[in-house]
């Protein structure tokens, strides 16, 4: 369990992390993950990669946190709606460095973008994987990464930054 | 809101587009990185859009890089978790593996009286199936005379002690490849040591060469790093 935990629980608690926005929240997914996978060790099937199955976890038990917010209450489509602070062009407009602005916008998409394009970009993951892990076809997955990066050349052309795409 | 143009809004995605991301991310199969490669040297907006995606791909490995890592009270509070259920633990282990956990798990105080009991239970057995066969004659004291706890305790862990070995898996080893592995050798992992290493125990007693001969047949397995023979 130490050389599993030690090997994935960065990328799960950074997954989270960009899940639930609260580091003390993600500390304490990434406790109920591996406890999890403690578990339900015996009930892999290893038709995925380990990190897939935890990262499958993970958005379940972030999902389920988020539900439990009851100072929040609100449901997963208003949930969904909800875009980060951070993401108003007006302050992505002032950053004068284009790497900035990308990653002020990235943060600003909502969480299903956020997610789709974590789980792409930063974990690598196939569309296959993805499809998994979401739990959503696989041609669903390739639309929406498609339609998280026309909201993020929206929010960098609102913020005054032209990439030549589209 | 600024919103998008209205031909932008409308434009469907080809194939290839849809795929460039993972492109950018290294994870597409061969046959589609090929087919993803023919369509950039072809199409100048095609390139376009994918150098937008590379900048994307990078910014997005830096903001996540940038979230840092949980501190030790996360692995603190699992460990905690884990000591407070080790049953339920221990049921999804294969039997070998449920009963290591078992004994390992004992203290050595409550492993003492165990082993004396045990004795004890050995002790009626026998007396009873000598008083069966001997009938006649009184069993129990030159049974009784070999009876002292700790020696008992101390013979049968040397004639019946599984070997053990140290292992080290690849790091693409999955969970099932090394269950397959553990399975095939007909052993159990009964804890970690140092360095990425477990620490296996086979489900019988081996000589030393008969050891050596094993350990040199799952080194030579794909998902095995190192395999030593451990005290």
């Amino acid at each position: 369990m130490q050389v599993l935990y030690g090997r994935h629980h960065v990328r799960v608690y950074r997954f989270g992390l960009r899940l639930v926005r609260d580091e003390q929240a993600a500390e304490d997914l990434i406790s109920e993950v591996f406890l999890d996978v403690w578990r339900q060790a015996g009930k892999f099937e290893g038709r995925s990669a380990v990190s897939t199955w935890l990262l499958a976890i993970t958005r379940f038990k972030a999902l389920s946190a988020l539900r439990r917010r009851k100072d929040v209450g609100l449901d997963d489509e208003a949930a969904n709606a909800i875009e980060d602070s951070s993401d108003d062009p007006e302050i992505a407009v002032q950053k004068k460095d284009t790497g900035e602005a990308l990653r002020e916008c990235l943060t600003g998409l909502s969480p299903d973008h956020r997610e789709i394009v974590d789980l792409v970009y930063y974990h690598e993951k196939s569309v296959e994987e993805v499809a998994e892990i979401v739990g959503i076809p696989e041609n669903t997955v390739k639309t929406r990464l498609f339609y998280a990066r026309k909201k993020l050349a929206e929010l960098l052309k609102a913020a005054g930054v032209e990439r030549g795409w589209p | 809101m600024m919103a998008l143009s209205k031909k932008m809004l409308e434009h469907e995605p080809s194939e290839i587009e849809l795929l460039l991301p993972w492109h950018a991310a290294g994870t597409l199969n061969a046959r589609d990185a090929r087919r993803v490669e023919d369509a950039l040297a072809r199409d100048p907006e095609l390139a376009k859009q994918y150098a937008a995606i590379r900048g994307e791909y990078e910014e997005t490995i830096h903001l996540n890089e940038s979230l840092g890592a949980p501190s030790a009270r996360a692995l603190q509070k699992l460990f905690a978790a884990i000591d407070a259920e080790p049953a339920r633990a221990a049921a999804s282990l294969p039997l070998s593996a449920r009963i290591a956990t078992f004994f390992a798990g004992l203290s050595p105080r409550t492993l003492a009286w165990s082993a004396s009991l045990g004795a004890i239970a050995l002790l009626l057995q026998a007396g009873i199936i000598g008083a069966v066969l001997m009938k006649t004659q009184t069993v129990t004291y030159q049974t009784a005379s070999l009876s002292t706890g700790a020696p008992i305790t101390r013979e049968l862990g040397a004639s019946v002690a599984p070997s053990r070995a140290l292992v080290r898996f690849t790091p693409e080893a999955r969970v099932a490849d090394i269950t397959a592995l553990l399975d095939s050798y007909q052993a159990s992992i009964i804890g970690d040591a140092k360095g990425g290493m477990f620490r296996l125990q086979f489900d019988k007693a081996m000589s030393q060469d008969e050891l050596a001969a094993l350990l040199s047949r799952m080194q030579r397995e794909k998902f095995v790093n190192l395999a030593v023979a451990a005290p």
